[in-house]
């Protein structure tokens, strides 16, 4: 186990900038998630720490030692790939025990590690088969194998659930959580699933185009987006978003409705602002934004309305099963407290 | 979904192919049945097809006048000799080539091929002259060199397709197993291309064992294969087709057994890794 901390990371294919000066810190022990847009460069950060890409500037620490000129396999990482990439010639059993075969382990060590691996995973009466011949969430299960036998310092995955059906996702997901409680190594997980993020993170790192746009705990993410990005990249149903001018201590939306602003708010007169409201946090009242009802999904636990108002389409999460019909005129409102204010110039969080 | 054929047209491809596999294969069932006539009956016009006096006679004589096996072990130890040579040369270039490719890669593997195109006269004088003068003429090791040189451009090719194939992944797997270069290339990489590197092995022993132009120009007894066994029995004595055509019989024999045997394999290696 050890920390990992990077300093001002870079990395060009090319003339093209993919990171930009990375800086994080993680912690021994830490299951980091990253998350971001398809190509914002999260495989790449993970392939730089493993030491497949090789950076063009800045530091990688793993523990106290600087690995920019380290090669992959004396980083003491183990990596979890999209496509598992099994090695498709040797059986479960060689898989799993072809890292500590390569360091010339004890033969009575690799099987004690590998049997005592495949019985965490379940994988026990698999041990002769080809990976040709498992299912997707079986070869899942012997990546991971392949991963923990060796006891590494860190652990890599790069989307490894994402070609597993959902409710077999949902499974792993609590599996690996688990497993990671239980050897406590630290974690570095890439995901495009909101859900997984939340759910798997002590933090989330959330990137786009290269660049880290915050960093926290997930209820931090959701509670306190530092900015529009992250407002809008985490939490689902995408959090709703209005045009707004500042006036006094409400703010004025686009069909001239104001509503009151929490108290945090630093803005400054006339200010133009991006209101955030999540889709939990609308309510339908008697006064407040007008809107028209235009489609209306119970999905059991709550009611997901859709409406437009003040000329956005907007969502809005009920829990009491609301009676409505499209086309019906209502009005809606949030709590001040419950309310994200970004300037709309810098996009920062200003509230 | 499979392309409904017509009996009829079905029965006329059949047909053809059978005709052109007959058309190519003839002058070696030519080769073969002249071998079992007598020189006279092997000129007579017209010339006799199946109802002839059989003899192997020719054989006999041919196995009392030179020591095939001598050219046989020759032709085995240059065609296998200069095939691995390539291959351990190959495997590490090709495996460059596919997985780790620089700018200029695809560039150097057309120059590569290119190098196939320049007719072998060109270079004869001045590798015949290097032979001469650093002692090579008519030795093993100087042959398997060129034969080995000659073949390689086309082994890393074929290699590279075959590589080329394979996922990265797998290969960067290995190396966050804690692979050395040397150990993903034996433990992951060769396994896994085990059929590739097998079909290119095949068409390649074929091709050093085929191989008529350097052998003959550079070897004249101590090191020369069968090529030159056949080539003894043209000129200087006139024409003894009959003769001839057992010296041919016996040296295709054993590289058609072998061809047959692996025939999967090497149908393989000539699309390219086209087909899996
Ligand atoms: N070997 C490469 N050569 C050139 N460009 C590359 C290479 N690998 C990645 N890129 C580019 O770098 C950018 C980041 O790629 P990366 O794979 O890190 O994205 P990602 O965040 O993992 O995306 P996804 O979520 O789709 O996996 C992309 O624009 C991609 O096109
Ligand atoms: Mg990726």
């Amino acid at each position: 186990m050890a920390s990992v901390s990077l300093r001002s990371v870079h990395k060009k294919f090319g003339p093209i900038t993919v990171l930009q000066s990375i800086d994080l810190d993680i912690e021994d022990g830490e299951f980091v998630v990253l998350v971001g847009p398809s190509g914002c460069g999260k495989s790449t950060l993970l392939r730089s720490i493993a030491g497949l890409e090789t950076i063009n500037g800045g530091e990688i620490h793993i523990g106290e030692r600087q690995v920019n000129h380290v090669a992959p396999k004396d980083r003491d990482i183990a990596m979890v790939f999209q496509s598992y990439a099994l090695y498709p010639h040797m059986d479960v059993r060689r898989n799993m025990g072809f890292s500590l075969n390569l360091r010339k382990s004890p033969t009575r060590m690799v099987v004690e590690r590998v049997s005592a691996a495949s019985t965490k995973l379940g994988l026990n009466s698999l041990l002769d088969r080809l990976p040709k011949q498992l299912s997707g969430g079986q070869r899942q299960r012997v990546a991971m194998g392949r991963a923990i036998v060796r006891n590494p310092q860190v652990f890599l995955f790069d989307e490894p659930l994402s070609n597993l059906d959902a409710k077999l996702r949902a499974t792993m997901r609590t599996e690996i959580k688990a497993l990671h409680q239980s050897l406590k190594t630290t974690a570095i997980y890439v995901t495009h699933d909101q859900v997984e993020a939340m759910t798997m993170a002590n933090r989330i790192v959330v990137m786009s185009d290269g660049v880290i746009q915050q960093v926290g705990a997930p209820l931090e993410l959701y509670d306190r987006p530092a900015n529009i990005f992250v407002a809008g990249f985490i939490g689902s149903p995408t959090m709703n978003f209005f045009d707004a001018v500042i006036d006094g201590k409400q703010a004025g939306l686009a069909d001239g409705s104001l509503l009151a602003l929490p108290a945090s708010a630093a803005v400054t007169e006339g200010q133009k602002v991006v209101i955030g409201i999540r889709p939990e946090h609308l309510h339908f009242t008697d006064t407040g934004i007008p809107g028209t009802v235009v489609v209306v999904e119970p999905l059991g636990m709550s009611t997901q309305v859709t409406l437009d108002a003040a000329r956005e389409r907007v969502t809005l999460l009920a829990l009491e099963r609301p009676v409505l019909a499209p086309g019906d005129r209502k009005h809606l409102t949030a709590r001040p407290q419950d309310i994200h204010v970004f300037d709309r110039a810098s996009g920062l969080r200003v509230n | 979904m499979a392309r409904a054929v017509s009996v009829r047209r079905r029965t006329i491809a059949t047909a053809a192919a059978w005709l052109i596999g007959f058309l190519i294969f003839f002058p070696i069932l030519w080769t073969i049945i002249t071998s079992f006539k007598t020189e006279l009956e092997a000129f007579s016009t017209p010339p006799k097809f199946l109802f002839f006096e059989w003899t192997t006679e020719n054989y006999g004589i041919v196995q009392e006048r030179s020591n095939y096996l001598r050219f046989v072990s020759n032709s085995l130890i240059l065609s296998i000799g200069s095939t691995l040579v390539a291959l351990l040369f190959a495997i590490p270039a090709a495996w460059a080539m596919a997985f780790a490719p620089a700018k200029r890669t695809k560039d150097l593997l057309m120059w590569m091929l290119s190098t196939k195109m320049m007719p072998p006269v060109g270079a004869l004088i001045p590798v015949y002259l290097i032979f001469r003068d650093m002692g090579l003429l008519d030795s093993r090791g100087g042959l398997i060199a060129v034969l080995f040189l000659m073949n390689l451009p086309i082994i890393v090719w074929m290699l590279y397709t075959y590589f080329k194939e394979i996922p990265g992944e797998i290969l960067e797997a290995a190396r966050m197993d804690g692979a050395s270069l040397w150990k993903e290339l034996v433990y992951v990489l060769a396994p896994m291309a085990v059929p590739g590197i097998a079909s290119t092995l095949l068409l390649n022993v074929i091709l050093a064992w085929n191989e008529a132009f350097w052998t003959l120009n550079l070897t004249t007894s101590a090191a020369a294969p069968l090529t030159a066994f056949i080539a003894s029995y043209s000129s200087p004595e006139g024409l003894f087709w009959a003769k001839l055509s057992a010296a041919s019989t016996m040296a295709i024999a054993p590289i058609l057994v072998l061809g047959w045997f692996a025939q999967k394999q090497l149908v393989r290696g000539l699309t390219f890794g086209a087909v899996k």
